[in-house]
Parts: structure tokens; sequence; C-alpha cells
């Protein structure tokens, strides 16, 4: 069965017919060609997938991709200015080694985005206990928490999503 | 992945016929991410999925003012339990348990409701809601019926729920002055693990003493189904609370639980760490209980 949603992604409004056993990472890399969103481990474990519905961080590999209608996505691909402009966050992990081979990154940051719009101010703890749930293999996560910390020592209260105003294909 | 219709009914009385007439090929889900795991992995293969997010309404988490009970709406995720103020300040047993259930990620989504259903011997959610006295509301299509949560369980991933029933709310009632609860889930680490042992132990005291009025000890992975200790508990009724008693309820505990080997420790680490997190967690009600009182 098929059914058709309404919903936006990285501010565009988005209309269209997905089948009901999609999940939404299944609708964003297969379907919309966004391949920002990782798949890791495919059963919630790792947090690779990692996406913001609605202002908070969930497992994209486990969220079907129909319950999206009405809310509002973000993923990688929606932080960076039009022009390339990096968000603070990615600008920040790329300065502060945050990166290694990448596979993480996506996730690790949506994740620290998600924190940071609740929390702009959060503790060491704070930050591991939101992060416990996005997987590191070369890192040692030190530089990932040191990149967080980098951007809210910056004290930029605008760590907003900056929307990439691109062509919407729904309207 | 395999292929399933998502049906989404408006009220509990579409839900209920829907999963009678699709009998066992349907099943109900909320925030799915212990059904999608399942799915994925083809451990279970329902043709229909039933959505109970919009049947259910949108999630309540309120104190009844009137009396004092507590009303868990099914739906609300362990992130909002986690978030509240209520909880952390009047349920803080609840609040040690459910900030180390899955990850933010996983949290988010997760449902109250659909941790207890899915019924894991090792139910994070519902040992502290045991400690705390909690009630199922069941919703049978005919009527609404209610069930003690410890007796909510019975075997791994069985519960008392007949097929199309509907867990609609927890309800927990108002707590004896002074009291308090705290929780331990023990495992290897904090996040996206499932607990060794699980121990809940939630403490009422008389009035400017010591001496315990009402003792709940509830113990997770100590059985096939969550579990109280009744020894333990009748043991500290009557009696001051102190590390020697909390240390004596702890032996009793450990002697009544029905640990076994597994993957993930052994019988005897198992019976030793209830002894020990007994009394770390009673000591624990006893520190918070004065600090609610200062």
């Amino acid at each position: 069965m098929a059914t058709e949603v309404r919903f936006k992604l990285n501010g565009n409004r988005m209309q269209m017919t997905v089948e009901d056993h999609w999940t939404l990472l299944h609708l964003l890399r297969e379907e919309l060609g966004l391949t920002g969103t990782k798949e890791g481990c495919g059963s919630g474990e790792c947090g690779a997938c990692t996406v913001v519905v609605d202002g908070l961080a969930v497992n994209s590999c486990l969220y079907l991709a129909v319950d999206v209608a009405g809310k509002d996505v973000l993923t990688i691909e929606g932080l960076a200015g039009k022009d390339g402009t990096l968000h603070p966050l990615q600008k920040s992990f790329v300065e502060n080694g945050g990166i290694q081979c990448g596979f993480c990154t996506p996730g690790m940051i949506l994740a620290s985005k998600a924190l940071l719009d609740e929390n702009p101010r959060p503790s060491e703890a704070e930050i591991k206990h939101a992060l416990a749930g996005n997987l590191c293999r070369c890192t040692g996560y030190v530089p990932i928490f040191a990149s967080i910390q980098a951007v809210i020592d910056q004290g930029i209260e605008e760590v907003d999503v900056v929307v990439r105003q691109s062509e919407s294909p729904s309207d | 992945m395999r292929k399933f219709a998502y049906l989404v009914p408006k009220t509990l009385d579409q839900a209920v016929s829907l999963h009678q007439s699709h009998g066992n090929r349907a099943m109900y889900v909320a925030g799915g991410t212990d059904v999608m795991v399942k799915v994925k992995s083809g451990k279970i293969t329902p043709d229909y999925l039933i959505s109970l997010k919009h049947a259910l309404g949108s999630p309540q988490l309120r104190v009844n003012s009137d009396t004092g009970e507590l009303h868990i709406g099914s739906l609300v995720t362990h992130r909002t339990l986690e978030t509240s103020s209520t909880i952390k300040r009047h349920y803080p047993i609840l609040h040690d348990a459910v900030q180390h259930i899955g990850s933010v990620q996983i949290r988010n989504v997760a449902t109250i409701g659909g941790n207890l259903v899915n019924a894991v011997p090792s139910a994070d959610g519902a040992i502290p809601l045991i400690a705390l006295d909690a009630v199922a509301k069941v919703y049978a299509g005919t009527g609404e019926r209610t069930v003690d949560l410890i007796h909510f369980f019975e075997g791994p991933g069985q519960t008392v729920l007949a097929p199309g029933e509907i867990l609609t709310e927890i309800v927990v009632p108002k707590q004896p002055a002074p009291s308090a609860g705290a929780y331990q889930k023990y495992g290897r680490r904090e996040a996206m693990e499932l607990p060794l042992i699980g121990v809940g132990v939630q403490l009422s005291l008389e009035q400017g003493s010591n001496r315990c009025t009402k003792a709940r000890i509830a113990l997770g992975v100590a059985a096939p189904t969550p579990m109280r200790s009744l020894a333990a508990e009748h043991y500290l009724v009557g009696k001051e609370i102190t590390e020697e008693t909390l240390g004596e309820a702890g032996k009793l505990a450990a002697d009544e639980s029905r640990v076994r080997d597994s993957v993930r420790g052994l019988a005897w680490y198992r019976r030793e760490m209830v002894e020990v997190f007994v009394k770390r967690m009673g000591m624990k009600c006893l520190e918070r209980i004065k600090e609610m009182g200062a």
C-alpha cells in the first residue's frame, strides 16, 4: 500500500507518495538521493542515520516514512547555506578534527544540533548523554566532544538551521 | 524489507475492529522502535501494522490534583518522562530508569506503553512503575479493565493482554509522604544496553523519623518477568532504615530472586548485585527524602 504525504524537508515543502513499509532512511537515500544520511546498523543502535524531525533527533532507520506527514525533517544536506557556508557545528567538526572517516559525522552533527537547540549551554556530561546513541569507530570521541564544546564556547546564539532555498519539487 | 500495510485508525474501536478482522496477521504499533527492529530482522512478519498514534489521542502526562494520581498515557515517550520536571522531582525512581533506556534518538520515539507491552524481562520502564504500585488501564473493545502492573506480565514477551486489547494508560497512585525511590540499571555501559540486573527501591518513612512505613523492592532480569521481593519488603516495614537493615533486605531480595545464567552475566554475580544495589538504592531513597525535606 502507498500513502500520499506532505511534509517539510530541509525547508522545502514536499508532497509525495510513499510505500507503507518504507523507512524514512529509505525515502531519503533511495527515493530522494539524499545520501548524506548514512545507514550503519539499521536497527537503531549506532545513530549514523540520525535526522531531526520536529526538533527531535530520531533514528531514520526505524522511523516509518509515512509518519513524517505534517512534520519538519532536517537532514545534513539542510545545514549548510546555499552558498556552501558551513553551519557552525560543521565548521567546528572540520577545524577540531571531529571527523575522520566521516561515516558517523552526519548523525553526530544532527544529534548535536538537536541538543544545542534544546539546551544551548550543555555540560560535558549532558553532551555525552545526548550523544550516547551515536557510535564512532575512529576518533575516540574526544575531538567530537571538543568540536561541540568549541561551538558552545564561541557563544554563537544563532546555531539555528540555515534553510537552503533550493527549488521545491512540490510547488 | 518485507512489505506491510500501515493502518492508522482514528478511534480505539476502529483499531480493535481492524485487529479483529486481520487476526494474527496484524500487530499494533506505537513508536515502532521495537516492532521495526523485529520486522526488519524477519523475526515477525505482520501483513498489517495498526498504528495507535491517532486512536490514543495526544499523549498525556499529568497529575490529577484531586486524587494525587499520576496519569501516563501509553504514547508518552521515554524522552518526555526523562525531561519532565514533575517526574524528576516527585518520581525520581522513574527518572533514574528512563534516562538510560536506549539513546536520545530511541527515547524521542519509543513509548512507555510499547516498552511495557513488549514485556522483555529487562523492561527498565516496568520496574520503577511496579515499585510505585502502578496500574495498567486496558481497552478491550467491550469496555475498560484495570490490571495491577505487577500482574501484567506473564512471561518473556507475554502480557495479560488478549489479542486486540490495547494498553491505554498507566496510573500511579499518590505515594504516602515522605517517600522517595531510586533505580539502578546495572550493565556494561550506560546507553544502548540491556541491564545485567535492574533494581528499584521505593521507601516511605514516618514523618520526622527513619522508620519505614512502606517498602517496595522491584527487580528486573531477576526472573522471567519483573518481580517484587515481598520478603525484603515485609522485613523493612516498621524498621529504622539504616545500612544494616538495608543490607539484610538486600540479602532477602537476593535469596528470593530467580536469577539465571545468560550471555550477559552469571546467576551468582547477579544475585550478589541484587544485594549490593538494594542497599545502595535504599540509601539513595533516604538521601532523597532528606533533600525533599530540606
